[in-house]
């Protein structure tokens, strides 16, 4: 009962996190969000130490593979956007 | 020692959300959100079994520079695509993690399915979702999708029931209906709902992780997952309401591809000159940028010719974003931005729809749905009721547009044919840039 809890006091969380977000930043929030969900490596790490049959190693080694694309590539993309979004000096005119 | 590394890590996690919300300090919600996840990677490695720890690091490193690799390659207009095919591929790492827990743990039979089913369908309709953007086109039988999504899922149901009860022999057709279940789902989404769609697979992969944190007893996975999770639903709402659509209307509207025969009607075809000539006396002019901008690459250009009509000509231009321009939510913007665009120049719908009655140039540059008058007046169109930008209300339109052909959402658009429109028909890009010279 107790994860559950903490489950319902998160959405609540997340819920007010995002609030204040400006509509102009949507694009890098999902993309962040998207790289930050790929932290479901943790469970497939925890999971290796659990196991000991082959196949289930193997199925894990791919899990840890296309989590870590998620989330680096989710980064990558969001670093990308974000830049457009940094405080500029120079002016192009 | 665990639980003070994972309060940590949440508060560095919702403190980089807290940074995203505001343009100047964005980047550094980024920066926050790469060390905790970094963080918390090398903090579990810690207890990790040595032998397993040179594959495992291996294969993260791997991915990070595959992914790096390909997403260095991606110009910014093809970025929604890249982040659904990611967003996919997290929902196959959960549906992965919980394949591996069907042999330990006889209780936790449900839960396993359904993550198995949420990763699966994450996956798959998120491969559908690239395949729609990347403009692949399947030849889709001209049959109510409709049907085969119901099928699929009484025989779903059906399944479940089968693999519930003699764990886990019918797992693989669970499994097969579960990926052509997304599969389908996302086929018959009208394109134009695509942006809701991410943003709906954006918290599906945030479910995943909490799911899986149940299974696993998990608190970080659990409070990340429901943080992301229900902020992905926040953004599924915020843009269902902007749209005034309910949810259930996307999925159960058909994608639609009636193309009224146009070729009878007759529009009056200008030059960048002709343009040119009327952005310069005008006083007036909102620029409605589409994904065909996007397209093109044109943001610095449209900056560039807004500039000079702001600098040298005293016209009040300003730009106007509709919540579903582009791909994804937001896209416009971060175009926008990237070519320097101040933001107080940019609009949302709300705040400037009454602006075009009193506007006397409306510039639609690679835009069509989000401009149709249809969705105001015919109840038949898959766009009915979606609010639009009233540019039809300014006293002249500029559209500038590849082709004649419909909108992404498969409508043609009256707009083409009045009296007070002039079409550039053309690249955008290669327009602007001619405005510009005329303009100079």
């Amino acid at each position: 009962m107790f994860l559950f809890d903490i489950f319902i006091l998160s959405c609540f969380i997340g819920y007010f996190a995002i609030q204040n977000v400006t509509p102009v930043l949507y694009s890098p929030l999902m993309s962040v969000t998207n790289a930050i969900s790929g932290i479901i490596l943790i469970g497939a790490i925890l999971s290796l130490n659990s196991t000991t049959s082959p196949i289930n190693i193997y199925i894990l080694y791919s899990a840890i593979f296309t989590a870590s694309i998620n989330i680096f590539g989710g980064l990558y993309i969001s670093q990308k956007m974000l830049n457009m979004f940094k405080p500029k000096g120079k002016n192009n005119d | 020692m665990t639980n003070i590394i994972y309060v940590i890590i949440y508060a560095l996690i919702i403190l980089s959300i807290y940074f995203l919300a505001e343009p100047k300090k964005a980047y550094l919600g980024n920066y926050i959100a790469t060390f905790s996840l970094l963080f918390s990677i090398i903090y579990t490695l810690l207890h990790l079994n040595s032998h397993h720890l040179i594959p495992v690091l291996s294969l993260i490193i791997t991915g990070a520079i595959l992914s790096i690799i390909v997403s260095s390659r991606i110009t910014l207009p093809n970025l929604p695509q890249m982040i659904a095919i990611f967003n996919g591929l997290g929902g196959l790492s959960s549906s992965l993690i919980a394949l591996t827990e069907t042999n330990t743990t006889p209780h936790h039979h449900s839960l396993i399915l359904l993550i198995i089913f949420i990763g699966l369908v994450t996956f798959s309709s998120s491969f559908a979702t690239f395949i729609k953007l990347q403009n692949i086109n399947i030849p889709i039988p001209n049959f109510p999708l409709h049907i085969i999504n119901y099928f699929i899922l009484t025989a779903l149901l059906i399944s479940t029931y089968f693999t519930f009860n003699f764990f886990p022999q019918y797992l693989y057709i669970f499994i097969s209906l579960s990926l052509s279940f997304g599969f389908f789902f996302v086929l018959t989404i009208g394109g134009a709902d695509m942006p809701i769609i991410i943003s709906i697979l954006n918290s599906l992969s945030g479910w995943c992780a909490v799911l899986v944190g149940f299974s696993l007893s998990n608190i970080l996975l659990i409070i990340v997952g429901s943080i992301i999770g229900s902020s992905g639903l926040i953004l599924t709402h915020s843009m269902t309401k902007a749209l005034n659509r309910k949810l259930s209307s996307i999925f159960t509207t058909n994608q639609k591809n009636k193309n009224l025969e146009s070729s009878h009607h007759h529009i009056h075809k200008a030059t960048p000159k002709d343009a040119s000539f009327l952005l310069e006396n005008a006083h007036k002019v909102i620029i409605i940028p589409g994904f065909g901008l996007a397209a093109s690459n044109a943001q610095y250009e449209v900056v560039n010719m807004a500039n000079i009509l702001k600098n040298k000509y005293h016209v009040n231009v300003k730009f106007a974003i509709h919540p579903i321009a582009g791909r994804m939510p937001g896209h416009l913007n971060v175009l926008l931005a990237e070519a320097n665009l101040p933001a107080q120049d940019v609009f949302e719908l709300k705040d400037i729809n009454q602006d075009f009655e009193t506007t006397d140039i409306a510039f639609i540059i690679g835009a069509n749905d989000i401009t149709n008058p249809l969705a105001n007046t015919d109840p038949q169109s898959s766009i009915y009721k979606m609010p639009i930008l009233n540019a039809e209300l300014a006293k002249r339109i500029i559209f500038v547009k590849r082709s004649l052909s419909p909108g992404y959402s498969g409508l043609d658009n009256p707009l083409f044919y009045l009296d007070k429109t002039l079409m550039l028909l053309g690249d955008a890009k290669e327009i602007t840039k001619q405005i510009i010279t005329y303009l100079e």
